[in-house]
């Protein structure tokens, strides 16, 4: 019976796995090729079809209060937010991957003062230091695509601090340097392949933080702008239609949420493969 | 009768196989004060540098930049920008250790009294909606724990595993369409009664609460497989009790210290459901300041939740070390 459950629980591990590859190939090709998928314009209005519930007159997920198709807007969002996720995650990245490695290689002061900095950043709830960098950067998707990756790097530089540290007490990198190999060399050969694992996981779950803040910040009116397509700004404009048309609130949500399902749980799978050891 | 030493029962450094060195509270509270006090100096610093150097002149971006010059310089003196960035620096310090948070370029009112008009709400919501999480979190971590492998296990596994991925938002728009919208229980825009507060915690709890419920699993798995169990066991313990008087109570220590650590997450999570509940916090005061370009109000309001979110994790720091004496270690 246990072993039963045990191997059900493994199936549904699978399961979760296949549906989340799925769906982010899903959101590849729809960011990639969203004309295909998508059988409207996605900013046009059309006033003489305002509000259509799903599935009618060939609009699969009905329409909203301008008359703009709702899966082609959800189709069209994809892009944006692929594009958001990937740079604000590669400058926390590069931003974390310059911080950690000074940090942890020159230590003293240097790493000293560094950490302070990223203390004092992480002191800060997330959502309230993005807004407040969005509020002196201005509005728009750009401002919040850094805004992110600024409020990002000091997860990254934590970890890739913590990383070197400890690579560089091991007694490889020891005997690599009693060779005579130059520390740059150090760090390209030795140290940073061995914290890929940890930063490829760390990057997969990043995603999925960035893309809900991102939506957020579109909800409140920070982030992408009418009339483009985003999942945060279609919540927004669903907020005031709650009684005639629901269901505008209900699947960008669910595509939403669906993202960071995926994104969460490749992460979680990724760092469990990468670090056996774990 | 003399006592033979049971070799289930832990010897007296056995103790997470740890020996250490005992610091007094006293010493480990000085430590921790510092420490608080040089993040109390760090915050403002890192407000300063978003809000002032990042900009150029946060002035040029209140007024606009196709403002007359003399109604900018007008700013510059009203928000104490007309000095180099070192003087500034010094005297906001100056001033924030006076409690003066500035007045408001809108209402004219000081930003303090405004942001601690707004506090007590979002505090509530956020206290509300850990209250929540530890609800969900705590029996089902518990079922989930004591029941390995069973329905429970995977239920319990299944619903974490969404609701983190439910973005707390979406779900508080979500329950208005229910409970509001659907079936009328709860009010559909704000006020202040606890009645509103209902439906935007369960929002905020929900996310956090799937989050801790897989701490709980896995600490009271733990607490459950250690040797004082067995003790406790072959003392002839009824279950129930060995389970929640010692497994949970030792469990919890790790997932209260976490559940502070997400209070200051359940601050940032409430700003975006005030706006969805239209509750009239501090969140709101932050975000219709950002759309007003109410300077002196943003940079208060943001550098208050930081504030107190770095008191709240020194407190349960603090709170972690004094029940829990293995953490005194040095």
């Amino acid at each position: 019976m246990r072993i039963r459950i045990r191997r059900k629980r493994q199936k549904i591990q699978k399961l979760f796995l296949f549906t989340s590859t799925v769906y982010l190939c899903f959101l590849l090709f729809a960011a990639f090729g969203s004309s295909y998928l998508a059988p409207h314009s996605p900013t046009i209005q059309d006033l003489n079809h305002r509000l259509l519930p799903p599935l009618t007159e060939g609009r699969i997920l009905g329409t909203d209060d301008l008359g703009r198709d709702i899966w082609s807007r959800i189709v069209y969002g994809t892009r944006p937010l692929l594009i958001i996720g990937t740079i604000s995650v590669g400058i926390a990245l590069a931003g974390g991957l310059l911080m950690g490695i000074l940090a942890g290689a020159m230590g003293g002061i240097v790493d000293s003062f560094i950490m302070l900095l990223m203390d004092g950043i992480l002191s800060f709830p997330t959502v309230l230091l993005a807004i407040t960098v969005v509020s002196v950067l201005g509005y728009g998707l750009g401002q919040v695509t850094v805004a992110l990756g600024i409020v990002f790097i000091p997860v990254f530089a934590r970890l890739v601090r913590a990383e070197t540290k400890s690579r560089l007490t091991e007694g490889y990198v020891e005997s690599s340097r009693a060779l005579g190999t130059s520390f740059p060399m150090i760090l390209l050969r030795h140290v940073l392949p061995n914290m890929m694992p940890d930063i490829i996981a760390q990057s997969t779950v990043t995603f999925a933080l960035v893309v809900v803040i991102e939506a957020s910040l579109s909800f409140l009116g920070l982030g992408t702008q009418p009339p483009e397509p985003s999942w945060g700004l279609m919540l927004k404009e669903s907020r005031n239609f709650l009684y005639q048309a629901p269901w505008m609130a209900i699947f960008p949500g669910v595509a939403l949420a669906a993202t960071v399902f995926s994104f969460n749980y490749l992460g979680d799978y990724l760092s469990e493969q990468l670090n056996p050891i774990r | 009768m003399a006592s033979v030493p049971s070799p289930l029962e832990p010897g007296p450094n056995t103790i997470s196989g740890q020996k250490g060195l005992r610091i007094p509270f006293f010493i480990l509270l000085v430590r921790k004060s510092v420490r608080l006090l040089l993040t109390m100096l760090l915050i403002p610093t890192v407000v300063f540098f978003v809000l002032r150097v990042i900009p150029g002149d946060p002035a040029l971006v209140v007024a606009g930049f196709d403002a007359p010059p003399e109604v900018v310089e007008d700013l510059k003196v009203k928000l104490g920008t007309n000095h180099p960035p070192l003087i500034q620096y010094e005297e906001w310090i100056l001033s924030l250790a006076q409690l003066d948070f500035g007045t408001s370029l809108i209402s004219n009112e000081p930003v303090l009294k405004l942001i601690l008009e707004r506090f007590p709400l979002t505090l509530s919501l956020a206290v509300a909606g850990m209250l929540c999480a530890l609800l969900i979190a705590i029996p089902l971590g518990v079922m989930s724990a004591v029941r390995r492998w069973t329905l429970w296990d995977y239920g319990g596994m299944v619903f974490s595993q969404i609701g983190i991925s439910l973005p707390s938002f979406w779900l508080g728009i979500i329950l208005l369409l229910i409970f509001a919208v659907k079936y009328p229980i709860f009010p559909l825009f704000g006020g202040d009664s606890p009645w509103h507060l209902v439906l935007p915690s369960i929002a905020l709890g929900i996310n956090r609460g799937a989050v801790l419920l897989r701490l709980v699993r896995t600490a009271m798995i733990e607490e459950l497989g250690k040797e004082y169990i067995i003790t406790a066991r072959s003392k002839g313990l009824p279950e129930l009790a060995v389970r929640y008087r010692h497994a949970l109570r030792n469990a919890l220590l790790p997932v209260l210290t976490i559940a502070g650590i997400q209070f200051g997450y359940m601050l940032g999570g409430a700003i975006v459901l005030e706006q969805i509940f239209s509750l009239p916090g501090l969140g709101r005061l932050i975000l219709s300041a950002v759309f007003q370009r109410d300077f002196p109000v943003i940079q208060g309001g943001t550098l208050f939740i930081a504030a107190v979110f770095s008191l709240v994790n020194f407190l349960v720091d603090l709170l972690y070390s004094l029940v829990n004496p293995r953490i005194r270690v040095g």
